[in-house]
């Protein structure tokens, strides 16, 4: 009888130790492009590293259950909202990351919002984001269209390159940077002597390269994204334009340079948020990473792992997956992890951080495999995406 | 400077240069489609997905077993002209009786099922392929600077084209074979094997767009995606010519990529597509195409 009574207590005792540790279930969503266009900069990549972050997390919290989810967009809106639907509402999913594409970014953030769920944006680089469309349920992680016109628009000011002529792709991502990267120029004390608009996924650029050339200006912007991006620039080293002219990447990843190859893309400019090499953390990260994907991560990438592991880090210090719980946790942390040393939110989304103004090496230069980036400059957080606007309704007036 | 129009002279014969180039790809791709359809009635939606085949034999050649550019021009089409006549005898032969639509939703899904395996293998970011030693570097034509090797694509794309159109309609393979067309019950009778010259055919026509998928190789990054913008531009472009004209999809082939090239200059956004209106008109005026037999 009292070995009953005994066992009892310690039962009870056993109950209430478990409860008082609080078991949190989470579910992460990663919805990216799987198949496509930017499968390489997100896709497969993105979730191998999501699986990092839980794997890290889950080694210091074994009382946090984490399950991941992951979807193919496909690029269209439409297919990126109802998935969004289907998983905050179905399947209970608490957090959305990644989401290549602006256009299906833009959809899911509205989602999010209407459903009171977080949504952190890695791979999207409209920067209406956290401006006109932004909300209290967004964050955007690594990089967006003001910063990387502003960070290699006026590094390549600096160096002398002051007369610009643009190549931009003809929709709403080419226009905005187009935008961006000419204030800041401008602003720089440059000035944008032309600019030519190609349709999206050009077979050949070479008539354009040559209306850029006859501008005579010293700086050649492409504004544009993968594949054109890619053809552009190899069209523009066959007609040897590359050699009057300076190339500026205005958003390029590491992939993109790996196909290109050193002998194309040498002496490019361009910004980026992640270089696998920058430091001890990066490359164990990278290390890491590479062992699984056969490939250097991109900056898309490497803060997707960031934005999960943060997001993880939030829900444990809060002891819930309550949104507007998580939020105000995740606006309160100073961020500290392989992608950002003391990057913290602003109140309009922005996940202010240190970026990188980066130099392609030359064959020459590069000693070893993916060795393909020089650092010029690192500009600080608050440098680099410029002050908060008040474009953005939860910006402080 | 002397003007025409208000556009510089230099520029106008830079731009017709860069037009033959393009014009030469639109010429090869749309020879392949029209040997296709004119010998077979087969619209073949599948010819993008052969061109990056085409490119891919060639990176991957010399990449795995250092096949160079010169054999690649051979071998590529050579391997890719095999798989061809395998999948004309594994599944479009079943169809020939059927609608030609039953045609083309086949070799639509033989196109996706090739873009799929090779995105799958290689990824989306597409890769470079050299340009070969001996057609590297630059001519000065004093209007512009022109890339040796575009030179090179137009010479090879002139004469392989001009070899097709001889071969079909100036020798007695090519009667041969348009006789098939006409009347194969026929011609079987005089104891040609039909079946065996139309998965030839096939075979040439997707070893055409092989062809240019090699060619094209060092020119744009070689990924899964290369051939979809291109071969809606190629279907225009033979329908242009006229369905099945060999003759018609060389000439408006070469013209329309200078067309296309001139409106780059004049009115970029407009440049893709420039060559469906063009299209819609001949649709309109003259439907069976500049060169077809109404």
């Amino acid at each position: 009888m009292k070995r009953t009574i005994g066992l009892a207590a310690l039962a009870v005792m056993l109950a209430c130790g478990t409860a008082s540790a609080q078991q949190v279930d989470v579910k992460i969503g990663v919805l990216s492009d799987m198949s496509s266009l930017y499968s390489d900069v997100g896709g497969p990549g993105s979730v191998v590293a999501a699986k990092m972050a839980i794997a890290d997390f889950a080694k210091a919290n074994p009382n946090v259950k984490v399950t991941l989810v992951s979807g193919d967009h496909q690029n269209k809106p439409d297919i990126g909202s109802q998935m969004a639907n289907q998983w905050f509402d179905v399947d209970k999913v608490d957090v959305i990351v990644d989401v290549p594409n602006s256009g299906v970014a833009l959809a899911v953030s509205q989602v999010a919002a209407q459903k009171n769920k977080v949504f952190l944006v890695s791979g999207a680089a409209a920067s209406d984001l956290t401006g006109p469309k932004c909300n209290a349920n967004t964050v955007h992680w690594t990089y967006d269209t003001w910063m990387l016109a502003n960070g290699t628009g006026r590094a390549i000011v600096k160096t002398g390159g002051d007369t610009w002529f643009f190549l931009t792709a003809d929709y709403a991502f080419g226009a905005a940077l187009e935008r961006d990267t000419k204030a800041a120029v401008e602003k720089a004390g440059g000035k944008v002597l032309g600019a030519v608009r190609h349709p999206l996924n050009t077979n050949d650029f070479s008539s354009f390269l040559l209306q850029a050339q006859g501008s005579g200006a010293q700086v050649l912007g492409l504004a544009n994204a993968g594949e054109d991006f890619s053809n552009s620039l190899k069209a523009a080293n066959e007609f040897g334009i590359t050699k009057k002219m300076k190339p500026a990447a205005l958003l390029a990843f590491i992939t993109n340079i790996h196909s290109l190859g050193l002998q194309t893309a040498q002496g490019l400019y361009l910004t980026t948020g992640f270089y696998w090499d920058l430091n001890a953390d990066t490359r164990a990260f990278s290390k890491r990473y590479f062992e699984k994907m056969k490939k250097e991560p991109t900056m898309d990438q490497a803060g997707y792992y960031s934005a999960t592991l943060t997001y993880l880090k939030a829900v444990k210090s809060a002891g819930t997956t309550d949104s507007d719980k998580v939020m105000a946790e995740l606006k309160k942390t100073k961020i500290n992890d392989m992608f950002t040393k003391g990057g913290y939110i602003r109140a309009d989304g922005v996940m202010v951080h240190d970026m990188y103004v980066m130099q392609v090496k030359s064959p020459q230069e590069s000693k070893y495999p993916w060795d393909y980036y020089k650092l010029l400059k690192q500009m600080k957080g608050e440098e680099a995406f410029g002050p908060i606007t008040g474009a953005c309704a939860l910006a402080p007036k | 400077m002397t003007e025409i129009f208000g556009i510089p002279v230099a520029v106008i014969l830079g731009q017709l240069m860069l037009g033959l180039v393009n014009g030469s790809f639109y010429a090869l791709l749309s020879l392949g489609l029209a040997v296709i359809f004119g010998l077979m009635g087969v619209v073949n939606f599948a010819h993008g997905a052969f061109y990056a085949l085409g490119a891919f034999a060639a990176l991957l050649g010399l990449q795995r077993f250092g096949v160079n550019y010169w054999a690649a021009l051979v071998l590529a089409p050579l391997m890719v002209g095999i798989l061809g006549i395998v999948l004309e005898r594994l599944f479009l032969r079943r169809l020939y009786k059927l609608d030609p639509l039953y045609g083309l939703l086949m070799t639509f899904g033989l196109a996706l099922v090739v873009e799929g395996f090779l995105h799958q293998l290689f990824g989306a970011s597409g890769q470079s392929y050299p340009v070969p030693d001996a057609l590297a570097g630059a001519l000065n034509l004093g209007f512009m600077i022109l890339p040796i090797y575009r030179a090179w694509v137009i010479v090879v794309s002139v004469v392989v084209c001009f070899g097709t159109w001889f071969v079909i309609e100036r020798t007695r393979l090519g009667a041969t074979l348009r006789a098939a067309k006409e009347n194969a019950p026929l011609l079987q009778a005089f104891g040609v094997n039909v079946p065996l010259l139309v998965a030839a055919t096939y075979g040439g026509g997707v070893a055409l767009a092989a062809l240019a998928g090699v060619l094209s190789a060092p020119v744009v990054l070689v990924s899964s995606q290369m051939g979809d913008s291109l071969v809606i531009v190629v279907f225009a472009v033979v329908v242009i010519g006229g369905m099945g004209s060999i003759l018609g999809s060389i000439v408006s082939g070469l013209v329309l990529g200078i067309v296309e090239g001139f409106t780059k200059v004049i009115y970029p956004e407009a440049s893709n597509i420039v060559v469906f209106v063009i299209m819609a008109l001949v649709l309109i005026l003259r439907p069976a195409g500049l060169f077809g037999r109404e």
